[in-house]
């Protein structure tokens, strides 16, 4: 039976191929092409005097080395800025290989290409440049400080600048409600550095075909569509003669939304200049040092309140370290200033950010894309209010909420998307009372207790978010019936093992009425579907979900003209089963799918015993209509598009208990609960998984990844020795419950899960870590060393 | 990540692998494991122009125990001597330090002498055979095997006395003297990491189950494992008050911890005496039982 199965635990169809070693990754491609090494800036801030690749020409498999000298000039200029915005006024970006100065380490300079990979690196290490040093940039402040400048031409060293305010009801200022509130705090926070480190890194595979003048592409990207258009535009190629395919890619949690990267348009060119196969995959310390990193920012925060702690203005200005270069533009802190807000209305809201340029490697979304900082920041100020108060921490978030009835509610802001930041739906004190319940909120006091009098100290802690998710500006999907009952879906996004070819045959099995099992979903090959934007924003399932379920309702409804045809029938009167078409309570009146995939393609030549039944003498059509009606198109096929008006609004409540070891410092996460809300759901154990991913990656933010710079712009824990991401050991179980609060903009009504788990787990633990020690958590990530030090700076205080 | 262009030999004897190593000099490396060896040299941070590979040396894949101690061949993994029970009767701290030894697919291929002969001040197994006074054999071509202690054996963070042609053939651990106890206790960033600090204790009681001996041996908190013997500090006191602080403030005034990335100077100092604490009153709680 093919009943609805969205919304049911259907198995990942990709699972088996993935975990028994069948996937295709990048690097498990183009076995017998060249492969490309880079030598990469040792320095943050350098000038480059001279490059001497004469000890490099003699190394055995070397095929060609390039230097920026060495491209033309369309390759060789900057890469684009592929998001302008007003308040970026001095954007910058890098270019392929470097010219002239490099800022930041990892920056490429020389590209070589060679037999294999270890011929490739051989000559790297044989490459001379000399460099100039010149100072470094490192840190929030010091860049501020504008002492020395990353570019010469960016005073103080501010990329963008952008103030957004919105008044109270009454019209007066953020400031003016602070100055008039009963009660006010004023408090800086941090948060700092860490990365999307996606267990396969970048790569980039090109094949040129000089007897058809085309270029394929492989590259473990985010988005092939827009790739494919970069390429073609930096190479001077027609598009049509320009494949780009992401193949299996293992994970990408942002970082590969990034493109084109250096390699991206280096690799495509010179197999074209070459005519040769050329293969790059990154390895870990070239992730590391030039792949982007995100989070970095510092905060200073102005709250005014009343006795319920109810937020009568808020003035937040913080300063985002976005590193060297600006080919992302501003997304993130946009996305931290508006999002903050989380599920809360303040009576007015005025916030501030300087974007500022570093000497370290660039800043672009990571999987939460600015939200952790937000969240960190308002949950941070929320708790800081129930201390303050003395109130139940839960309380005064209750005090804040958005009610069930303000929806749809307009924050009168400016959102990512240029759009109004107008949430959907939800209902916030709901997801309180759940999470409570589910954690044992109420019940603590007493598990303290018990816990203190073996010695042990616990706390508890809590942080609430909304998520703006499924921006557009639109995905597309296209559905084929073919003659033998198959149905063949694609899109044009790209998939980093989310799980869409689960979740989109889900929704295509459903509308079409087919069994899963004769659907297959295509993502991210410009040969099957041109038009995308990528996957990114927690937004596939919502985007591509939607224009998938509108292209299947476009062939259901060819499907059942057809078949009425055929069956002497009314469509009205026919429905689809197990992929057969039939009668309404007439099940020996029917035709199944793959007949009519027959009948909608007229044929001249028969290939097989199907093909027979369309072919020209053998159907009864009528002679007086042509065989494909006016206004139809050959096959059972349909393509749609789903673009919607503005993002959804998801969100979730994340409440966490914690233990610190009184000698030890060391924080362990015993327990983690959480409350979810992205409406209907397509495949609640996808969701559930995501979110378990996502909290382990919050984990990891929360209590160990920090990219370590030195004054010099050296990072110091460039491996996974040294930069540590939490184990399973590491993560605790984590236990959901759902809410489905349907998004009424979408025929679906979902709403993103993507980024959902990771979230608010900083301010979730710092807020634990708070109520276990009664020691201010002002910093994030903390480690066992930080917290000792705040215990012994603490207790020097009060002694 | 890829290493440079090496020679690579595989012997088939030790006395092959010694002639390769005596003709390699400064340019021989020796290949056991690979744990640490490998990833150095993928990182281009170690080139050695030869590579000996000892996996096909049976005779090296050896472990003995008797009443006399422990003999770990050059090729006996991590994951052997662990698990095996004739070990762990004459010297339980082997057993004990090696669960804090990584993970176990690294304890599957990575071996006990190669961690030793590798000296990183950070790893356990170098400070168990120094607490335990053990000895490293070396051999060389043409000329006797050497037994050296392990005080004599480890000079600084990475920084042996094996010489440039020899091979470190088994590392000695003597056995655990009646009435006594070890115990090994560490705090790692993450499961398996490296330690932040470490501690190996061993203690001996007499008949009256008072303190005679109590030595501790500290990892990542100097250039080389730092051994620090607090009998005087225990003072032939119960077993069950092996653990004072007098004792911790003993140790931590002989550590000699760095600031690195992941922990201070100070809170590593902290937790080497908590550490020493903790090993040693679980040491002589041990003993009392034994």
């Amino acid at each position: 039976m093919t009943t609805s199965l969205f919304g049911e635990r259907v198995q990942r169809l990709e699972d088996p191929r993935l975990l028994t070693g069948n996937g295709r990754y990048l690097d498990d491609l183009g076995r017998d092409a060249l492969a490309a090494a880079f030598v990469r800036s040792p320095h943050a801030h350098a000038r480059i005097r001279e490059i001497n690749v004469d000890r490099a020409l003699d190394v055995p498999g070397i095929v060609a080395i390039y230097t920026w000298e060495d491209l033309p000039e369309r390759i060789g200029e900057p890469l684009p800025l592929l998001i302008p915005h007003p308040a970026l006024t001095h954007g910058r970006t890098a270019r392929p290989l470097a010219k002239d100065v490099v800022r930041h380490v990892g920056e490429p300079v020389v590209m070589v290409v060679a037999r294999d990979r270890y011929a490739a690196e051989d000559a790297c290490d044989r490459i001379e440049v000399e460099y100039e040093p010149l100072p470094a940039v490192v840190g929030i402040e010091n860049a501020v400080r504008g002492e020395h400048l990353v570019h010469p031409d960016v005073p103080g060293n501010v990329g963008a600048h952008l103030v957004q305010e919105v008044p109270s009801a009454d019209g007066r200022s953020a400031a003016e409600m602070i100055e008039a509130a009963p009660h006010r705090l004023e408090f800086r926070l941090d948060i700092e550095r860490s990365a999307s480190m996606p267990l396969e890194g970048r790569g980039v595979y090109a094949r040129w075909d000089p007897d058809d003048g085309s270029l394929r592409v492989y590259s473990s990207t985010q988005t092939s569509t827009s790739v494919r258009m970069a390429i073609a535009a930096k190479l001077g190629l027609p598009l049509p003669k320009v494949e780009v395919i992401a193949p299996d890619v293992g994970g990408g949690f942002g970082v590969k939304i990034m493109h084109p990267w250096p390699e991206e348009v280096l690799i495509p060119w010179a197999a074209r200049t070459l005519g040769r196969e050329i293969k790059w995959t990154e390895d870990r310390r070239e992730h590391f040092i030039s792949s982007a990193h995100e989070r970095g920012q510092v905060q200073y925060v102005r709250v005014g309140f009343d006795d319920d702690g109810r937020i009568l203005g808020l003035d937040v200005t913080f300063l985002h370290d976005h590193g060297a270069y600006t080919p992302y533009g501003i997304i993130v802190p946009i996305i931290t200033s508006t999002q903050l807000l989380g599920p809360y209305k303040p009576g007015a809201y005025r916030v501030e950010f300087s974007s500022v340029y570093t000497n370290t490697v660039i800043v672009t979304p990571y999987r939460g894309a600015g939200r952790p900082q937000g969240v960190f920041c308002m949950e941070r100020t929320m708790d800081r209010i129930a201390a303050y108060l003395g109130k139940d921490r839960t309380e005064v978030r209750a005090a804040n909420f958005i009610q069930p009835d303000e929806f749809p509610y307009d924050h009168r802001l400016t959102f990512q998307d240029g759009r109004p930041l107008i949430y959907d739906s939800g209902n916030y004190p709901e997801a309180l009372r759940m999470l409570k319940e589910l954690i044992g909120w109420d019940e603590f006091a007493k598990e303290r207790e018990r816990a203190a009098a073996e010695g042990r100290r616990i706390g508890i802690g809590i942080g609430c978010y909304v998520e703006g998710t499924g921006v557009g500006p639109y995905e597309g999907g296209h559905v084929q019936v073919t003659s033998d009952g198959r149905v063949h879906v694609s899109t044009g996004l790209t998939s980093q093992g989310q799980g869409h070819q689960t979740a989109f045959a889900q929704i295509a099995a459903t509308e079409l009425g087919v069994p899963i099992e004769r659907v297959s979903v295509v993502t991210g090959d410009t040969r099957r579907f041109g038009y995308a934007v990528g996957t990114f924003a927690s937004r596939a399932a919502v985007m591509s979900g939607n224009a998938i379920a509108l292209a299947c309702r476009k062939v259901r409804e060819k499907a059942l003209r057809i078949a009425a045809d055929a069956l002497e029938a009314d469509p009205g009167d026919l429905t689809i089963t197990d992929g057969i078409v039939h009668v309404k309570g007439n099940p020996s009146a029917s035709i199944p799918l793959s007949t009519v995939a027959v009948l909608a393609n007229p044929l001249r030549y028969a290939f097989d015993e199907e093909a027979k039944r369309a072919t020209q003498f053998a159907t009864a059509a009528s002679d007086d209509k042509p065989p494909v009606a006016e206004g139809e198109e050959p096959g059972l096929e349909g393509r749609d598009y789903y673009s919607p008006v503005r993002s959804t609004f998801a969100y979730g409540m994340h409440a966490a208990i914690v233990e610190t070891d009184p000698e030890t410092a060391e924080i362990k996460v015993l327990r983690y609960a959480v409350v979810h809300d992205c409406g209907r759901l397509i495949n609640p154990m996808i969701v559930d998984g995501q979110i378990h991913g996502g909290v382990a990656q919050g984990i990891g933010g929360a209590l160990y990844e920090r990219m370590v710079y030195d004054e010099h712009g050296q990072l110091l824990n460039a491996s996974f020795m040294d930069f540590l991401m939490p184990y399973a050991t590491e993560v605790p179980r984590v236990e959901t419950a759902h809410l489905e609060t349907p998004s009424p903009l979408n025929p679906l009504g979902i709403k993103g899960a993507g980024e959902a788990g990771v979230i608010p787990v900083s301010a979730v633990i710092a807020s634990a870590i708070e109520d276990a020690e009664g020691i201010p958590i002002m910093k994030m990530p903390i480690s066992p060393s930080e917290l000792f030090h705040l215990r012994r700076t603490a207790s020097a205080r009060v002694g | 990540m890829k290493p440079p262009p090496f020679d690579y030999h595989a012997p088939r004897t030790v006395g092959e692998a010694l002639e390769v190593l005596a003709d390699a000099g400064p340019e021989g490396k020796v290949l056991a494991g690979g744990q640490s060896l490998i990833p150095l040299m993928n990182m281009r941070l170690a080139a050695p122009a030869r590579l000996v590979d000892i996996n096909r040396i049976g005779a090296l894949d050896t472990v003995t125990a008797d009443a006399r101690g422990v003999r770990v061949g050059a090729l006996a993994r991590h994951a052997t001597v662990e698990r095996s029970a004739a070990v762990a009767e004459r010297q339980p701290l082997l057993r004990q330090a090696l669960r804090h030894v990584a993970h176990p697919v690294i304890r599957n291929r990575g071996t006990v002498v190669g961690s030793i002969v590798h000296a990183d001040p950070a790893a356990e197994l170098p400070a168990v055979l120094a607490l335990l006074g053990g000895t490293v054999r070396l051999a060389r071509h043409g000329a006797p095997e050497r037994e050296v202690p392990a005080a004599e054996f480890f000079l600084g963070p990475l920084e042996s006395a094996l010489q440039p042609g020899e091979l470190a053939v088994s590392a000695f651990f003597p056995a655990l003297p009646p009435g006594s106890g070890t115990a090994f206790c560490e705090i790692a960033r993450r499961h398996g990491d490296f330690a932040l600090a470490g501690v190996a204790a061993l203690v001996t009681l007499d008949d009256d189950l008072r303190i005679t001996t109590a030595k501790v041996a500290c990892i990542g908190v100097g250039p080389v494992p730092v051994v620090v013997d607090v009998s005087a500090e225990c003072a032939r006191r119960p077993a069950a008050s092996a653990a004072s602080p007098a004792v911790a403030a003993a140790v931590r005034d002989r550590v000699e911890p760095e600031d690195d990335i992941h922990a201070t100077a100070e809170y590593r100092r902290h937790l080497t005496g908590v550490l020493a604490e903790r090993a040693l009153r679980l040491a002589a709680e041990r003993a009392s039982h034994g």
